[in-house]
């Protein structure tokens, strides 16, 4: 109980200070609509060259970015914890009562509202542009969306804490996701690539987050692959989430 | 019970394959309601003995209570008791004041109608009224430092740590400051752990000092007695007429430790307490016919004490935390370090 009420202080804070910089709430809403309008309309035409229609081509494209965003958005949550640890904030918290846990947790709430919300502007936006999606796998598609973007921005703390540097943070993260986006297929669907680099990217979890969210979209619900989406964004956000608050009990951190 | 009680704590840092012995076994003891002031060269282990104190860092052995708490045993329990106000205070510039204070009371699990209610009585305390819903980061740098002191005490601890308190403030808010923490003592009876680079701070303000050097409690006096252990007041005597015969009458009498002839024909006299001794000085000179023609005295100062005892200056690198530096926004009011 104690736990959830520290969740809610520090998420409340964490808005809080967010909300009132309107510079925060222009990117983060700008964001989706900028991938939509300005990138949409080029890949979209790019898949019916090949083929697929327009309708697919949204449906096809839509899932792609709202992974992209959940890497990048949640990614680099880091860097403002590690703003933080400078100025003496996570200190002054760590004095207090409160839990540790709720630490992590509360500040990393924010970014996933932010998310969230995001997500669902993107899908709003793409309405017009033509997607026509299902309405459940549009509602799985958020569930995978959050489950990752805690997951993903938990590590990021983690991270963060343990390097305690941006200058270490920035490209170890450019590094560890830049090959895991091109693997997973967000950005032209893994079936137009050659046998071997469709092998490795099997390999890597993104790709079955990517397309299980387009089957979601496309209506399939109740299929293997959607329940393997779901799966693998469950134990991603667990994992990720355990390490964090491993990293936020340890004393000296 | 002291309130704070402190037995054989050490610290070991690794780093890489070596080990680094930090603290190497503190034994201290702070009585409730006292005012100590913890100094020590840069990386003699204050900070280190500081934050392990205050549940940030666990020590590698030893044992302390904290405000009846143990600091190994019950740690949440002793953060509870205390307030700690870090050097870099840890409010975020964006946040507004009264929002800080609430909610480092809701974290302390004070309900939300009393804690609105000391929010109010803080700010009041701390001279802070009118600022509540100011943006932290368009504070001075006293104000700043009254909202970080504000923050260590909405649930009215024990004991309160600060962390050099004064750094980086000018001389009008330094001396507020000190008003501020000897009120607390008076009107609340709270004990204060500070520990300070100004010598000046810690003779004006403190009741007792502790000095550690190399990871250890070197001296622990009150500055008064550390000074007349530690130090000599020097006073230099101009005399009319030959100074030899004055020196030989002065390096007899009791008190005097040393009197020798300076360079430019004075007598520097180093006495043990120039309370008692500048008198005897006097009428000793006056008794022989010897003519005084000027005086001049030095006193002891707790540098001295300091430079005898650890044979450093106090403030020889300001730079001792490998962590936190200022945030950049609101530059104008971080302590320039």
């Amino acid at each position: 109980m104690s736990l959830l009420v520290d969740i809610l202080l520090v998420f409340q804070r964490h808005l809080r200070i967010s909300m009132r910089n309107p510079l925060w709430i222009i990117i983060g809403l700008s964001q989706p609509v900028a991938f939509l309008v300005l990138y949409g309309p080029l890949m979209t035409s790019t898949l019916s060259i090949t083929g697929v229609a327009p309708e697919r081509a949204w449906q096809t494209y839509v899932p792609g970015v709202l992974v992209q965003l959940c890497l990048f958005g949640s990614a680099f949550v880091g860097f403002g914890v590690i703003a933080e640890w400078r100025g003496g904030v996570i200190e002054r918290l760590r004095v207090t009562p409160v839990s540790r846990v709720a630490l992590l947790l509360g500040r990393v709430l924010r970014d996933v509202a932010l998310l969230v919300v995001q997500a669902v502007l993107l899908v709003v936006v793409a309405l017009p542009l033509g997607l026509r999606a299902s309405v459940p796998g549009v509602l799985v598609a958020l569930g995978v969306v959050t489950l990752l973007s805690l997951g993903l921005a938990c590590l990021s703390c983690a991270l963060a804490l343990t390097v305690k540097s941006e200058d270490t943070l920035g490209p170890t993260l450019n590094t560890g996701l830049m090959p895991l986006l091109l693997l997973s297929g967000v950005l032209l669907p893994m079936s137009f690539a050659p046998r071997w680099l469709d092998l490795v990217s099997r390999l890597t979890p993104f790709r079955y987050i990517v397309d299980g969210m387009r089957s979601a979209f496309q209506g399939e619900v109740f299929s293997a692959t959607v329940l393997s989406t779901v799966l693998v964004a469950l134990s991603i956000s667990v994992l990720s989430v355990l390490l964090g608050v491993r990293t936020y009990l340890r004393q000296s951190a | 019970m002291s309130i704070i009680e402190a037995n054989e704590l050490t610290r070991t840092f690794r780093s890489g394959r070596q080990s680094v012995a930090a603290v190497r076994g503190v034994n201290l003891r702070v009585e409730a309601g006292e005012i100590v002031g913890f100094l020590g060269p840069n990386g003699a282990g204050k900070t280190t003995t500081l934050r392990m104190l205050t549940t940030l860092l666990r020590p590698t052995s030893g044992t302390a209570r904290i405000a009846g708490a143990d600091l190994a045993t019950a740690p949440r329990e002793v953060r509870r008791r205390i307030g700690y106000v870090a050097q870099y205070g840890g409010t975020d510039p964006n946040a507004l004041v009264d929002e800080e204070l609430f909610l480092q009371a809701r974290l302390y699990r004070i309900p939300a109608a009393p804690a609105r209610r000391r929010v109010a009585e803080l700010l009041e305390q701390l001279d802070l009224g009118g600022l509540d819903k100011r943006p932290v980061g368009s504070l001075s740098g006293g104000q700043r430092r009254r909202l970080d002191i504000a923050l260590g005490l909405v649930h009215d601890p024990q004991v309160v740590f600060l962390d050099e308190p004064t750094a980086g403030l000018d001389p009008h808010s330094r001396n507020n400051l000190w008003e501020h923490t000897r009120r607390l003592r008076e009107d609340h009876g709270t004990t204060v752990f500070l520990t300070t680079h100004y010598l000046d701070e810690a003779d004006a303000l403190c009741d007792r000092i502790l000095v550690i050097d190399h990871g250890r409690i070197v001296a622990e006096d009150t500055p008064a007695n550390l000074k007349r252990q530690l130090a000599a007041d020097v006073l230099t005597v101009e005399v009319v007429g030959d100074p030899a015969a004055g020196q030989r009458l002065l390096a007899g009498l009791p008190g005097v430790r040393q009197a020798t002839v300076t360079s430019t024909g004075g007598i520097q006299v180093t006495l043990a307490d120039a309370e008692q001794g500048i008198t005897d000085v006097i009428t000793a000179l006056s008794g022989a016919g010897i003519g005084v023609r000027a005086l001049q005295l030095a006193r002891a100062s707790l540098d001295d004490v300091f430079l005898s005892l650890t044979g450093r200056e106090l403030r020889d690198d300001p730079q001792d935390r490998q962590s936190p530096i200022p945030t950049t926004e609101g530059a104008d009011h971080v302590p320039a370090r």
